[in-house]
């Protein structure tokens, strides 16, 4: 078995709602399009969580319609061409606040049932 | 959202959409592959574009009211491209909701409606009741002395009522004719106990309820609006009953049809009925009406009457006829007890019916679906969503039932208002009327249907495999199967019900013939009946009476053209009438507590020849005897056999009310209503002038009908004040008492002939579908050298398949809904062989019928043009 293949099999999709926390995460460093996003998100975790990049769509614009994130149309400066840029609002950073301790406090408490005796020691 | 908004969004979306693709594509290129690969790359990368999209603007869009509305409009488009299906799918909808509402209706307005009285739940019916229940019913009617102890003594009632149904003549004033009404007897506080009130004036008070007071009477709604023109001044006038005074003290609600609907007078009973007649324990006459009080029981009730009654019929062993017990049911159930069993039985047709009608539109729509499989595969491919196209499908049934519903709904009150006006005689008529319940019934019964017919058509396409679906219809050789199948079991289901119906409908039908054609021991050709009676101020003694009625009859008979008339309290089919206890004056004396008792009629000497009713042995009476020396008695076949086994009755005595008859005659039997068996029966002379009402018969062998003018005239010039009503033909007498057998059995008929043809329309629907699936696979045959008889033969088989499983089917079904008719059905059993034989062979002829056409045109396919076709 190539190693390749063997990576296939590890990679998983995305937990329900964990994409957005992300996004939002993403989104911390400045505004970026989707496609960069995207790219981020994969290269981040060594193409661990694989994704195709459509699901971020969605997404994205769930977002904008909970006003979490804007959007405006920016030219990238590396490329001469237009793209859709999109900028974390104040409400975005609360809820992403919000969504980061839910998230540790969950990942606290699976991790004390899975590894009590690391816990201790 | 506005949708020049929508459309910016759609735009914006298409351009980020494209420019971040085009970027992938970029990035992919720059990996150093050749363009091609990088765009598949790109997109394998990005996932399907037109997903992505629908997905994205489904966020923005008001989800499930902007898709509705799309599935509305692209199921309206789907509709409108076959107008045929659509068309016939509604109609069969409408047929199914509209006769379900329609009976939903009725039964809703007559069953389930609680009576308009207050708390209709603690009224209650009461009867009396022997040990020995020689009667069908096996209780009777409450005596007026029983009536009296029972409310003087009881301690669980907080009133009890008494009623009885009579006839009263109103007497002709101001230019108006006398007329003939039905009218009811109330004791005083009946319309307490059922918690009542006069819309105009006052009740009767207790003061009016007795022999020495004024009379009183009450007006129905319609009587007052009709004969008195809805004017107030008619409070306090006298009219006319019966040659009496009676003053007008109040009118009635227009709802108010207590006992039944056709009553229009009530007057107080006490003051009407003569006092040996109220204080009598063996002369069962009235309807007692009881009002439970609050936290005692029925059966408490009825535990507490039976004392007073037992200790009653202790006081009076030597009276036969006095009973020792009470029953009650409730008072709903007395009103509608005899309609439930039938209406209930149609609504179960109607159910049926529907159900056939929902099968037959999933079949259409499992064919359609199969027809459009390709068109359905190319949307999966291109990305369609699963859920989407589903929804689809039920909105298309939602649609079509919806439409069908309304359409149904048009139907169901064209139907009831048909009903309300030809039906009038039927019990709480007036309650029917679409309402609220009904609505919601009628949104229910749509809903249902398209679920059902949706999720049936859903499931036939609901396999994924995209690619066998097309690979599959572009060569459809022996395509289709699962379909079909699932067709053929929707079939055999279609089927089953429709044998259930037309059992149903054939038990009914047969039953009504035996009905009709019952022998009733009498002619019923060229007869007509008139019903008059004679009132006691004008009538008092037996002697006018018997003047009067021979007066009545010379004079008829003399008219041209009359072969015969006579006169008797009842006519054959009019119903049980009376019956008198009687003795035999030669037997030993019957032990005590025990005593016989038989129908009763009087009649003249002529009557017998009139109606062609045999005088078996001995004579008719004789005419010179009149008044009190008429002692002569004439005893039907019956009550010869059944009183006098093993020896000659004539010139034996009956005793009865106290006098000694003759026997002279022996005559056959009679049915004293249609759908009885002959009972022994009693007749004395009409000329013993005791009876006061009665039927007056003319035979003419030219058209009798035309004798109901000259005789109503020589009535009037008789007496002026005297109605005479029911003026029948014997054959039109006897069609109003099996007016509801006619009427059940031509409503169940109309339905298994709707869904017999149902059920072939499906059949032929299916097997034109299945052999036009099949024709690529016939031509092969036929171009290999079968023959088109073997052909057609195997087609035929194959399409009478489901028919003949869904027949067996039906028929076993059919064996335990024939129970459930018992009660309707009369003189033939519910497992009658040749309703089953002649169903089963309707049902085979018509299925052959629409397999034969699809059949034979396959069979005549040109074998290159069926291959060529593909």
């Amino acid at each position: 078995m190539s190693s390749m293949e063997k990576q296939e099999q590890q990679r998983v999709t995305l937990l329900q709602g964990t994409l957005d926390m992300l996004i939002l995460r993403t989104l911390l460093y400045g505004p970026a399009h989707g496609h960069q996003i995207g790219k981020y998100i994969q290269r981040t975790t060594n193409e661990f969580l694989q994704m195709q990049h459509g699901s971020l769509y969605p997404a994205l614009h769930r977002l904008e319609k909970r006003k979490w994130v804007v959007s405006k149309w920016e030219t990238a400066p590396d490329r001469n061409r237009e793209f859709k840029y999109y900028r974390l609002t104040d409400k975005g950073r609360k809820q992403l606040l919000a969504e980061e301790s839910q998230w540790k406090q969950m990942a606290e408490a699976v991790a004390r049932v899975m590894w009590p005796a690391t816990e201790e020691s | 959202m506005n949708w020049w908004q929508a459309k910016k969004r759609d735009a914006d979306l298409e351009r980020e959409l494209r420019s971040d693709l085009e970027l992938e594509e970029e990035e992919q290129r720059e990996g150093g592959i050749s363009e091609e690969e990088a765009r598949y790359a790109a997109l394998r990368a990005f996932g399907n574009p037109t997903l992505i999209r629908e997905q994205t603007s489904a966020i923005w869009s008001w989800n499930w009211l902007e898709s509705l509305a799309r599935d509305v409009r692209f199921s309206l488009r789907t509709l409108h491209r076959s107008p045929g299906f659509t068309v016939i799918a509604i109609l069969v909808m409408a047929l199914g909701i509209g006769a379900n509402v329609a009976l939903f209706t009725v039964v809703r307005g007559v069953l389930l409606r609680p009576l308009p009285f207050h708390d209709p739940d603690r009224l209650v019916m009461l009867y009396e009741a022997g040990l020995h229940e020689d009667y069908a019913s096996g209780s009777k009617v409450v005596s007026g002395g029983m009536y009296a102890e029972w409310k003087n003594q009881n301690r669980s009632y907080s009133s009890l009522a008494l009623a009885q149904s009579i006839r009263v003549g109103l007497s002709g004033s101001g230019g108006q004719l006398p007329e003939k009404l039905k009218s009811a007897l109330f004791s005083w506080d009946m319309l307490r106990t059922l918690g009542v009130q006069p819309a105009v004036g006052r009740d009767f008070t207790q003061a009016d309820d007795s022999p020495g007071a004024n009379g009183t009477v009450l007006l129905s709604w319609g009587l007052w609006k009709r004969r008195f023109g809805g004017d107030p001044a008619i409070l306090n006038q006298t009219i006319s009953l019966d040659a009496e005074p009676f003053n007008v003290i109040g009118v009635m609600p227009a709802w108010f049809d207590f006992p039944d609907s056709s009553t229009r007078l009530w007057t107080p009973v006490y003051h009407d009925k003569p006092e040996d007649t109220m204080t009598s324990f063996s002369n069962h006459m009235f309807r007692v009406v009881g009002r439970l009080k609050p936290g005692i029981s029925a059966s408490q009730g009825v535990a507490d009457l039976s004392i007073i009654s037992q200790r009653v019929h202790n006081e009076h062993l030597n009276d036969p006829f006095v009973l020792q017990s009470a029953k009650s049911r409730p008072l709903l159930d007395h009103i509608v007890g005899e309609i439930k069993k039938p209406l209930y039985v149609l609504l179960e047709a109607t159910c049926c019916l529907l159900l056939i009608a929902c099968l037959n539109v999933a079949n259409l729509l499992v064919a359609r679906a199969a027809a459009r499989r390709k068109e359905l595969a190319i949307r999966t491919a291109l990305g369609g969503g699963w859920l989407r196209l589903i929804g689809e499908r039920l909105m298309e049934c939602l649609l079509l039932s919806a439409s069908g519903g309304a359409l149904g709904l048009l139907l169901a009150v064209a139907t009831l208002h048909w009903l309300t006006r030809t039906r009038h005689d039927m019990t709480r008529v007036e309650s029917i009327h679409i309402d609220g319940v009904v609505a919601a019934f009628t949104v229910g019964v749509v809903v249902i249907c398209a679920l059902f017919s949706g999720l049936i058509a859903v499931f036939s396409i609901s396999d994924k495999r995209i690619l066998s679906a097309l690979h599959e219809s572009t060569r459809s050789v022996g395509a289709g199967n699962v379909r079909a199948t699932l067709r053929r079991a929707l079939l055999t289901l279609e089927v089953g019900l429709t044998v259930i119906l037309l059992i149903g409908a054939g038990l009914l039908l047969k039953s009504y013939e035996r009905l009709r054609s019952a022998d009733m021991g009498c002619i019923t050709q060229d007869v007509i009946t008139m019903h008059l009676g004679l009132p006691d101020a004008r009538y008092g003694t037996p002697a006018l009476r018997a003047n009067f009625y021979d007066m009545l009859l010379e004079r008829a008979r003399s008219l041209p053209g009359v072969d015969a008339t006579g006169f008797v309290t009842s006519v054959p089919g009019q119903g049980y009438g009376m019956d008198w206890t009687f003795s035999i004056v030669e037997h030993p004396p019957l032990p005590q507590g025990s005593g016989l008792s038989a129908l009763s009629r009087s009649a003249d000497p002529k009557y017998f020849g009139a109606m062609g009713i045999p005088i078996l042995r001995g004579r008719t009476f004789d005419g010179g005897k009149r008044l009190d020396a008429a002692n002569e008695v004439i005893i039907s076949q019956s009550f010869a056999n059944q009183y006098f086994p093993n020896e000659d009755p004539l010139g034996r005595h009956l005793r009865t009310r106290g006098k000694n008859a003759v026997i002279v005659g022996i005559v056959g039997d009679i049915r004293y209503a249609i759908g009885e068996t002959p009972r022994p029966m009693q007749y004395y002379p009409l000329d013993a002038g005791v009876e006061n009402v009665g039927t007056l018969v003319i035979r003419s062998s030219h058209d009798p009908e035309q004798f109901a003018l000259p005789v109503q005239r020589i009535v009037s010039e008789m007496d002026p004040d005297l109605p005479i009503s029911d003026v029948l033909t014997m054959n039109q007498l006897l069609g109003k008492s099996t007016l509801d057998q006619s009427f059940n059995t031509a409503l169940l008929v109309a339905f298994a002939t709707v869904s017999l043809l149902l059920a072939a329309v499906g059949l032929f629907g299916v097997m034109s579908y299945i052999a036009a699936q099949r024709t690529t696979e016939i031509g092969i045959r036929i171009a290999l050298g079968a023959k088109r008889e073997q052909v057609m033969e195997k087609v035929l088989l194959d399409g009478m398949r489901p028919a003949v499983f869904g027949l067996v089917v039906g028929l076993a079904a059919s064996l335990e809904v024939g129970q459930l008719m018992r009660d309707l059905l009369y003189e033939i059993k519910p497992l009658d062989p040749m309703v089953y034989v002649a169903v089963a062979a309707t049902l085979l002829s018509v299925a052959a019928l629409a397999c034969v056409i699809p059949a034979w045109r396959v069979s005549r396919v040109d074998p290159m043009q069926a291959l060529r076709a593909e």
